[in-house]
């Protein structure tokens, strides 16, 4: 029974952090522009397939990582240089469909310089799986959740104790007084859109042993990464955290003890209810409009 | 001004001549239409058929085509998207005047697509699994893979004989995972075996622990069956290795190619599942009628285009043959004729197997046409 329920809870912490982590990427861009980056998903994929590319093409696993997450960091600058640049004078929603427009053209590269079939890559830790009290955890899932709390930990730190990290969080509550007191703003805009490619490309590595990846992957964890971080309060890191840990172990308790039929019904009722209390997210601040 | 009128004259002669010339060339080809799934969801299925098709048609005019005329493949990509799949057939039909009609890389797409070739009057083989397509038989309607029900009767017959009947079913919830599913509830009754608990996970979903977690306590649980593709059944095989679960995992056809044991590594031993004759072609008996045509196919797919065969690219070459030995029987591309003759295939030995067809059966397979398959160390072996 106990066994059973801790079961449960470890495939809701799996996909949980695997969520989590996709929705820290949306948290990162929406800080600094005000932006929902609809491409996050597609830094993910990148990630995910640039690494088990360059692994199947005989490269060490580490060197693999390092490439992949450069790539995909280019990717990020170079989508906001050449798409999201020429229209920084647009409104955001201009802006948020132009970052639509570009999810499809990176699925779509992706299926021409890659292929359309899918890929793995090797656990980090083995596949031996780690049991507890009767239920099982794979290694690779500890993996996610530490990479998660690792990454929640630096952004932090990167935003409360680093002058650029300031300087972004500035630009975010207001950008025209951030720009007269000498903040670089188009440099901001571009680092911001770099850090959440990183972050994507981290996430994409981390859980492709476990999900696996192809051209697609990149909608299935922008939509949940996304749900994540508005349950969780957009720009939040950690409530895109706790955001993904709801969604996930709703889904998991939902299927072991209802059916797998309702499961994803169960998980956006959840959303749709917290929201109507608290349209802010769980630890979204409450929003004041200056008159 | 006269010198202009007189140019324009010329030209539209000229013109009128070129677009004679055009219908007299086209009356010299056979025209073949296909619309695939070369992008999105289905492209793992859809590419490798456009493929070849290509390459056949492309070898078959080399060798100075069928009875001294071209063929001409004239293909669409309907990115899996059953609204384009019916645009596309429509001008297949009206705009490019085709003969005959090879494709639908889904079942959703053959289905839609039906909708304009039935009442157009012109032959279609489609190349999706579901049964739908043929049942109930359609007049210009046939198939080539095998149908879902098949898998699972091949699956349960199987279980049968190693005295199983107590099953656990995990399916995919949408398009083929759903069909087969149901299909399997259908036929279970028949080979005595008792579905005890049916579970099912999204395409995309990431672990599926819970639901094997809930079939793990199910009492009375000899067997587990999954029925999907994609990714989806290679998370099932890991989570069902990673829970220590000890009872024999079912997979479905959707799942035989090589890309599945590289996705599942090791978790993927034992596992036994139905499959075309193709994927183990090297061992095959010696006897084996399929064997030589298999052999084959997959030494030239596999020289051409360096990546594994597929048993998708045998749908696409089945449907080739069997139209082509049509068009050379009926004596000419006049549709009714060539439906007719493809009516009457008899005995074609293709890549999925044996197939015979009749005015009730347009797809001509018979469950011998499949073939129990077991992973041992990553590789296809076949078990009966």
């Amino acid at each position: 029974m106990f066994a059973e329920l801790l079961q449960y809870l470890f495939a809701g912490l799996t996909s949980g952090a695997i969520y989590a982590l996709a929705g820290l990427g949306f948290a990162i861009i929406y800080n600094a522009s005000h932006v929902i980056n609809f491409a996050q998903g597609e830094f993910i994929m990148i990630g995910g397939m640039a690494t088990s590319m360059m692994v199947a093409a005989g490269l060490p696993l580490p060197l693999a990582i390092a490439l992949a997450v450069v790539v995909t960091m280019m990717v990020g600058v170079a989508l906001e240089k050449f798409a999201i640049e020429p229209a920084r004078n647009s409104d955001v929603v201009t802006i948020i469909i132009i970052t639509i427009g570009a999810s499809i053209f990176l699925r779509g590269l992706a299926q021409v310089v890659w292929d359309k079939e899918f890929h793995s890559l090797p656990a980090f830790s083995g596949e031996t799986p780690i049991n507890v009290a009767g239920a099982t955890l794979m290694p690779q899932s500890i993996w996610v959740v530490g990479i998660s709390v690792l990454v929640i930990v630096a952004l932090w730190w990167f935003f409360n104790r680093t002058l650029f990290g300031k300087a972004m969080l500035a630009t975010s509550f207001n950008r025209l007084a951030a720009q007269l007191m000498g903040i670089g703003v188009k440099k901001v805009l571009m680092v911001s859109f770099a850090l959440s490619a990183l972050l994507g490309a981290v996430g994409g590595i981390v859980v492709t042993p476990i999900t696996f990846t192809n051209y697609e992957a990149g909608i299935m964890l922008g939509l949940k990464g996304f749900s994540a971080a508005v349950l969780g309060g957009l720009g939040n890191g950690l409530g895109a955290i706790v955001g993904g840990l709801v969604v996930g172990i709703a889904e998991a308790l939902a299927s072991g003890y209802l059916s797998s039929a309702y499961k994803d019904a169960v998980a956006f009722v959840i959303i749709l209810f917290v929201l109507f209390f608290l349209p802010n997210g769980l630890f979204g601040k409450k929003g004041t409009d200056r008159v | 001004m006269r010198s202009l009128v007189k140019w324009g004259v010329a030209a539209c002669a000229v013109f009128a001549a070129g677009t004679f010339a055009g219908t007299a060339q086209a009356a010299d080809t056979i025209k073949i239409g296909a619309f695939l799934s070369v992008t999105g969801p289905a492209s793992f299925l859809g590419e490798p058929e456009k493929k070849t098709l290509e390459m056949y048609v492309d070898r078959l005019n080399k060798d100075g085509g069928v009875r001294g005329k071209k063929v001409e493949l004239i293909h669409y990509d309907d990115a899996g998207a059953p609204d384009k799949a019916v645009t596309f057939a429509k001008r297949l039909i009206q705009n490019d005047n085709v003969d005959i009609i090879i494709g639908g890389t889904t079942t959703g797409t053959s289905m839609a697509a039906i909708k304009v070739v039935e009442p157009a009057g012109v032959p279609f083989i489609s190349l999706a699994g579901g049964i739908d397509i043929i049942d109930p038989v359609k007049k210009w309607v046939f198939k080539t893979p095998h149908t879902d029900r098949m898998a699972a009767e091949k699956v349960f017959l199987d279980m049968k004989k190693k005295g199983i009947s107590k099953v656990a079913m995990i399916s995919e919830d949408a398009g083929f995972g759903k069909s087969g599913h149901d299909q399997s509830l259908k036929v279970a009754p028949i080979y005595g075996i008792q579905i005890v608990a049916d579970e099912v996970y999204s395409p995309k979903d990431p672990d599926v622990t819970a639901q094997l977690t809930k079939i793990k306590n199910t009492a009375g649980v000899q067997a587990v069956f999954n029925f999907g593709f994609g990714q989806g059944p290679a998370i099932v095989t890991k989570n069902f290795k990673q829970l220590g679960m000890s009872v024999p995992l079912y997979q479905s056809h959707g799942v035989a190619s090589k890309d599945f044991i590289k996705l599942a590594g090791e978790a993927a031993e034992g596992i036994r599942l139905p499959a075309a004759g193709l994927v183990v072609a090297e061992q095959l008996g010696a006897t084996d009628p399929q064997k030589p045509v298999v052999t084959a196919f997959k030494k030239e797919y596999e020289a051409a285009f360096k990546s594994d065969v597929s048993t998708f690219a045998g749908h696409a070459y089945d449907g080739l043959q069997i139209a082509l030995a049509a068009i050379l029987r009926a004596g000419s591309t006049d549709k009714e004729k060539v439906r007719a003759e493809i009516e009457k295939t008899s005995g074609y030995v293709g890549t999925g197997g044996l197939v015979s067809m009749s005015p009730e059966d347009h797809m001509g397979l018979s469950l011998s046409a499949f073939r129990m398959v077991e992973v041992k160390k990553g590789d296809w072996v076949l078990a009966d």
